[in-house]
């Protein structure tokens, strides 16, 4: 039995091809992926995220609860309304997912999570938070679109009421603020501009038909992929794990090593593992002739084999980009192993286009 | 359901084949392989002059969700290829019938054609996935 999100009925109207998602039945594209992609990289795209788990921590510990729960440092934030990406990780140092938490006080954050990890990373709040004075709650009454793309703040500006373009107005990045009955985040999954709002259930459809209405494109789940991977942002899953420690997944920046004494779950092996540098790494493959790089691939390397963590052909760039989990010693080239032949490919940085440029 | 002419032949593997009535055949994927695949990325075709038995795979359709080959549903030389697909790929998705043809086969034994399935046929083969 899937689950389905309160725009399920616009997706249909759209034309949407529905997918199995993790147990949500989600759109993969309204007709063209790639149009969708190009989309968000030239105009204005739309996403359903409402299958997303928003979780709100609130109490007198929230903050220590939170430095223990997370590899960075809640403590980092103090203006109302920041953001921060990170992981939550196991004791062995693995990652149990990646999320943003939002604050608003040192006693009110947000979290919110992947859906498909929906059911371990609770269990997993629940079972660290005992102990501390904080109350975790799950908010499913909330759906969430995302809104990405040059022309994505100005089109959704166009349907806000002049109250909450006040409190938008001049927002940075990785900022969110209760705009009305809107909570509006500069935060996103594409590599562009643009907002991620959560909105209640009840408002959802209605906010979808105005953004629809003022020109913004509807993008599925595969527009949605291939615009994280160009912009190099892990999906969970695939980039990471329980098994792979975060400096294994770029996600070394994630980590708040000051001070030395905030001891988050995790923390003794990444210490080790940075000291001795015994972690694969992260990187970029790009691929200049034809064909696609495609996860689980086989990767060679000097002295060594890696995998290709997702791959996918780049709209933008014209041809195909990876994510690739290799070891420490891989230099400027590499060789996939694509369709029984080995293929040179370049490494690079992981990441490919911002704001619509190529950036490799 | 998606469009299934009644004039051309169909493989399971979701070729159609068009006589030109000349003893030559073009080939192309159904609407609905194309369906499956999704967007069109790179197309790789066979070479002119080209030998191809019936059932070999002799192209490869890239789309953004998986690499699929393409068998020749009939022996034979290739005579011509659609060059066009080098730069346009997502002519296979917009008009897999017409502009989106892959490649044209001179047959060597007609009689093949008999293995193949009519429209109806291959309908009843896609009820079946």
């Amino acid at each position: 039995m899937t689950s389905k999100t309160v725009l399920h009925a616009k997706h249909l109207e759209a034309g949407a091809k529905m997918v199995d998602f993790h147990g949500w039945e989600m759109p993969i594209n309204y007709g063209s992926q790639i149009e969708e992609h190009n989309a968000v990289r030239t105009d204005a795209g739309m996403f359903d995220v409402s299958h997303m788990t928003i979780v709100d921590v609130i109490g007198d510990d929230a903050k220590a609860f939170l430095r223990k729960l997370v590899a960075n440092d809640v403590a980092k934030l103090t203006k109302p309304g920041k953001a921060l990406y990170t992981g939550m990780l196991n004791e062995q140092g693995g990652v149990i997912d990646d999320l943003i938490i939002y604050f608003f006080t040192e006693t009110n954050y947000r979290l919110v999570v992947n859906s498909a990890t929906r059911e371990k990373d609770l269990a997993h709040i629940a079972n660290v938070s005992a102990g501390f004075a904080v109350e975790v709650t799950e908010r499913p009454e909330y759906a969430m679109i995302a809104v990405q793309g040059p022309n994505a703040k100005a089109k959704t500006a166009s349907i806000l009421d002049d109250a909450q373009n006040a409190e938008v107005e001049g927002m940075k990045p990785f900022f969110g603020v209760q705009a009305g009955d809107l909570f509006i985040a500069t935060t996103g999954y594409t590599g562009e501009d643009g907002y991620e709002i959560v909105v209640h259930n009840d408002g959802a459809a209605d906010l979808w038909q105005k953004l629809l209405d003022a020109g913004v494109a509807p993008a599925g789940l595969g527009a949605r992929d291939t615009l994280r991977l160009e912009a190099g942002m892990n999906l969970y899953g695939l980039d990471m794990d329980e098994s792979v420690s975060p400096l294994a997944a770029n996600m070394a920046w994630t980590i708040a090593w000051e001070p030395a004494d905030r001891d988050f779950i995790g923390r003794d092996v990444l210490v080790q593992q940075r000291a001795d540098k015994s972690t694969d790494k992260l990187v970029g493959l790009v691929l200049e002739t034809k064909g696609v790089l495609r996860g689980g691939s086989k990767v060679i390397v000097e002295g060594g084999e890696g995998v290709i963590t997702s791959g996918t052909f780049s709209p933008t760039l014209g041809f195909s980009v990876a994510l690739a989990r290799v070891p420490r010693s891989t230099g400027d080239t590499a060789q996939v192993e694509m369709r029984k032949k080995l293929v040179d490919v370049k490494v690079v940085k992981p990441c490919f286009v911002r704001n619509g440029k190529a950036i490799i | 359901m998606s469009n299934i002419p009644s004039e051309l032949k169909y493989a399971p593997s979701h070729e159609w084949v068009r006589a030109e009535g000349d003893g030559t055949y073009t080939v192309g994927i159904t609407e609905h392989a194309q369906e499956l695949l999704g967007d069109m990325v790179f197309v790789e075709l066979p070479d002119v002059d080209d030998e191809v038995d019936a059932g070999e795979d002799c192209a490869v359709a890239e789309s953004v969700k998986a690499a699929s080959d393409i068998y020749a549903p009939i022996t034979g030389t290739i005579v011509a290829v659609n060059e066009d697909l080098e730069d346009a790929p997502e002519t296979v998705n917009n008009d897999a019938y017409g502009d989106g043809w892959l490649f044209r086969v001179k047959a060597s034994d007609v009689s093949e054609l008999e293995n193949l399935l009519d429209a109806e046929g291959y309908a009843n083969t896609i009820d079946e996935d």
